[in-house]
């Protein structure tokens, strides 16, 4: 009995954990973006591309002179913002989901090659790794971008590019203290394939560090989508992203502030829900923190 | 001088407060070196950390006072506490390695107490601390000043931190187990060292030993603690030569002497540990 | 080793190192897509006239002879001639460079400053002082220097009328200025215009604090960690046994100690913050090196990417020489040993 209950009490404290006020809050903004992307052409209100030159740079709904019917108002071709702000959470969540998957495969491919193979695999991608990250990620994604294209998908491709190592280098490490546990030697006397201990007995370890990471990097892919939207290297300029109507907000920001402000809030409090949630996961799934 | 009188002290709060001091009471005057003696946890280290007034902050006092020629040392300032400290009242530490601050120069660190007590200038600082570093017989004293911790020996920095603590000539010096992270070699002459010391500024001196060896050397007077009371004291002969209580005559025979073989010595029966601890709990009234 | 050869070593690395940048640089721009004369030349340009073009900035040649023509050439000061700008490399990066070297030590002296006293603070004061302190870092932190950009050009407009913050340039062009160099900031300083130093600082302060405010965060936490590490360690109690003060402990015997891992640290994202103002200066409209690279990279102009390519990856290296010779200055042991 007693063992039992001692059992069961880490797991009731993860369940605690994930009910933190951090990860609730992560949570609710993600799933809002989420509901956002998926139904975006049935909340927003107006076509996001739909200009009206007869009324521009209307101020949002809590200054005078606002209309009701663009609740948040309407940029400098008199495009409704409620709607840009709902089409562009759709591109970042692509952006977030997609390019945070793909960097979060291809790494934790290469870490576990390199962590578990070891010699000289382990040493080229290691060398690779530290070539790479001597790039700075900024300068290198506004090249890889600038080389492969304008485009959502070249954004990803950009991301993914820049971004694996993040994966790379925190599943090396962590393979190699796990290679290193007894119940690797374990499964090895059980006469286990290499394949086998690794699928089955190491990666399940590695899950929760991935879950945390992944969300950490959806924070920042929703940022460099921003940055390359901004520069003016996503997406072809009249599809509505958040960056974009940050980059148009900015050369107007004396006449219509709301403009930049908006789609910046909307970015701010993405990056800081998926900080939130990733910190709230890591407390709640990590068991050398959580000690 | 300084009077300790039924301390009761725990640490923690609530239920889960444990006990550390279960009404200790002792006294040490002008010039008396005076030893505190018993194993780890029996409290002894606690009762230096009260008089200096650094006991870690989970630490309560229950009942009981600490005097100071008369003053509350457990209702002072910490103003008041702060002119007190180096001055009138000093510590040698038990850990030469780690007492020093590692990036600053031995100079530094033995003048910083005169400066800020004796309100000495750079030049007088330094002249003072070749003083000091000279008796406590350090060898090449303007070199030292220039050093850093690291390059220093245990022996030497336990030199220096005697220096520290009697640069301002204290009233009160509290040892706590200050030779026990030394070879026994060193041990020997640092020991000679501080009874040098100690006489010639006439301080009075608090030794925390868990030895008795080395208290029944140093020492004039001594009480033996167990469990956080103290179960016996007394001028050290006679605990020496006619101990009272079981656990004092358990743990001289558990002290290397050198007319004993160290297959002779005996260690403190757990049977009696546990019978003392359990009396000891009891009288806690919980 | 002594310290003075150990700072030899790095500086003998320098040139080794830079040589492989400039060849990562080279290779990966020639062999990307993208032709930097169609990019300046109109639509229905003739073929001739590009071909001339093309033969005028040597990229008719093969890449193995344009390295060798460019790398010939590099050692006497000579970078080529911007594709996009039509202006000689050295001159545009020697022109930008200062503004993004005052910018830097601007933003570096922020974050040290700011981060400094929340983490002494953080000390200091536990308890619901330092709980408040651990939020805003959080927070801090989990905003990139680019989204800092944004919100503080915002700040900037909202507050106008308040508080009158420039948001684009480093200098009022109103001004009439005579400088001989291009560190505007330190030559008025020197020179006693406070009325030009108080326009310049004026500009530099949100640019500045975009990049210290992510480094502010960075350098509260690990100098706090290490701080309050500090404070429980037996040199502190004996500080304490000293009769020192609270804030004397903290400023003469934990700081010191509690600085090195904070160095190391922040010499690492030093480099990010340089990385930084590419993003943030193009927000201020700041005419910097970062300023000049989003440009040329977009307008696929080659030698200009090269020339600040290397002079980014020089500001690297020299970055790390100065976090290893601090890191020696502040650990004795280390200058011993």
């Amino acid at each position: 009995m007693a063992e039992l209950a001692a059992a069961s009490r880490p797991r009731r404290r993860t369940a605690a954990l994930l009910l933190a006020p951090r990860v609730m809050f992560g949570s609710v903004v993600l799933a809002a973006l989420a509901a956002c992307a998926v139904a975006a052409p049935w909340l927003a209100p107006h076509d996001p591309l739909a200009q009206d030159l007869l009324y521009y740079f209307l101020p949002p709904f809590w200054s005078e002179g606002a209309d009701p019917l663009h609740p948040l108002g309407t940029d400098s071709l008199g495009r409704d913002i409620l709607s840009r702000l709902i089409h562009g959470a759709r591109a970042a969540t692509i952006v977030a989901v997609v390019a945070a998957s793909l960097a979060c495969l291809l790494g934790t491919a290469l870490g576990l090659a390199a962590g578990f193979l070891g010699g000289r695999v382990d040493m080229a991608i290691s060398r690779l790794v530290d070539i790479w990250m001597a790039f700075p990620p900024v300068l290198l994604s506004v090249v890889l971008v600038a080389v492969i294209g304008t485009g959502l998908a070249a954004v990803v491709v950009a991301i993914v590019i820049v971004d694996w190592t993040r994966f790379c280098r925190v599943v090396r490490a962590e393979v190699m203290v796990q290679r290193a546990q007894d119940y690797v030697a374990a499964a090895r006397t059980l006469g286990l394939s290499r394949f086998r201990i690794l699928a089955g007995e190491i990666l399940p370890n590695l899950v929760p560090l991935l879950i945390v990471l992944l969300t950490l990097e959806m924070g920042i892919a929703v940022v460099v989508e921003a940055i390359l939207s901004f520069v003016g290297l996503s997406v072809s300029t009249d599809a509505p992203t958040w960056g974009g109507m940050i980059a148009e907000g900015r050369t107007n920001v004396n006449q219509a502030w709301w403009l930049m402000a908006l789609p910046t809030a909307c970015i701010v409090v993405t990056v800081i829900a998926l900080n939130m949630l990733g910190d709230g996961l890591r407390r709640a799934l990590d068991p050398v923190l959580r000690r | 001088m300084l009077a300790v009188e039924a301390l009761v002290m725990e640490i923690g709060r609530g239920a889960r407060a444990e006990r550390v001091l279960r009404g200790v009471s002792l006294t040490l005057e002008p010039g008396e070196v005076v030893g505190l003696v018993g194993e780890s946890g029996a409290g002894k280290s606690m009762i230096g950390r009260v008089v200096l007034g650094v006991a870690p902050p989970a630490a309560r006092v229950v009942s009981g006072s600490v005097r100071f020629f008369g003053e509350d040392l457990l209702a002072i300032s910490e103003r008041r506490r702060r002119a007190l400290l180096g001055a009138e009242i000093a510590l040698i530490p038990q850990d030469p390695m780690s007492a020093l601050n590692p990036v600053l120069r031995i100079e530094r660190q033995i003048t910083d107490v005169m400066r800020l007590h004796l309100g000495l200038g750079r030049r007088a600082g330094r002249a003072r601390a070749l003083e000091l570093l000279e008796a406590v017989r350090v060898a090449n004293p303007a070199r030292v000043l220039r050093q850093y911790p690291h390059e220093l020996s245990g022996g030497m920095r336990q030199r220096v931190l005697i220096a520290i603590a009697f640069a301002c000539r204290p009233k009160l010096i509290i040892a706590d187990e200050p030779t026990t992270a030394l070879d026994v070699t060193v041990q020997r002459q640092v020991l000679r060292l501080m009874r040098d010391m100690q006489r010639s500024a006439g301080s009075g001196v608090l030794f925390i030993s868990h030895d008795l060896g080395v208290v029944a050397k140093l020492c004039n007077r001594v009480s033996v603690m167990h469990a956080g009371r103290v179960v016996e004291s007394g001028p050290v002969a006679d605990v020496v030569e006619r101990p009272q209580h079981p656990y004092t005559r358990a743990l001289l025979a558990a002290t290397p002497r050198y007319d004993r073989p160290a297959e002779a010595l005996v260690p403190v029966p757990a049977e009696l540990s546990r019978r003392l601890w359990d009396e000891a709990r009891a009288l806690d009234g919980r | 080793m002594s310290p003075l050869r150990y700072l030899l070593t790095r500086l003998a690395l320098a040139p080794p190192t830079l040589l492989g940048v400039a060849i990562i640089a080279f290779v990966v721009l020639r062999v990307v897509p993208g032709d930097p004369i169609a990019m300046m030349t109109p639509p229905g340009a003739i073929e001739a006239d590009v071909a001339r073009l093309r033969a005028l900035y040597g990229l008719d040649r093969d890449i193995l002879t344009q390295f060798a023509i460019w790398i010939g050439a590099v050692p006497q000061g000579d970078f080529g001639t911007s594709i996009s700008l039509r202006a000689d490399v050295l001159g545009l990066v020697a022109h930008a460079l200062p503004a993004t070297i005052e910018l830097c030590l601007m933003a570096i002296l922020i974050a040290i400053l700011a981060g400094g006293s929340l983490a002494v603070l953080g000390a200091w004061r536990r308890g619901a002082v330092e709980a408040a302190i651990d939020a805003a870092i959080a927070v801090v932190q989990a905003i990139p220097d680019f989204l800092w950009a944004l919100i503080l050009v915002l700040a900037a407009v909202l507050l106008a009328g308040t508080v009158d913050l420039p948001i684009s340039m480093r200098v009022d062009p109103r001004l009439e200025l005579d400088n001989a160099t291009r560190f505007l900031l330190a030559e008025h300083l020197l020179r006693g215009r406070f009325d030009v130093v108080a326009d310049l600082l004026a500009h530099i302060v949100l640019p500045a604090a975009a990049l210290a405010l992510p480094l502010t965060a960075v350098i509260a936490r690990v100098l706090k960690a290490s701080l309050v590490e500090a404070m429980a360690q037996d040199y502190v109690l004996m500080a304490r046994v000293k009769g020192h003060s609270r804030a004397a402990i903290i400023l003469g015997h934990a700081l010191r100690n509690a600085l090195v891992p904070t160095v190391t640290l922040t010499g690492v994202q030093f480099t990010f913050l340089v990385g930084g103002t590419v993003l943030v200066e193009k927000i201020f409209s700041y005419p910097g090196i970062g300023w000049l690279a989003i440009d040329a990279v977009i307008n696929r102009d080659l030698p200009l990417i090269q020339g600040l390519v290397l002079t980014f990856a020089a500001l690297f290296i020299l970055v790390n020489l100065l976090v290893d010779l601090s890191y020696a200055l502040l650990n004795p042991r280390l200058r011993h040993g």
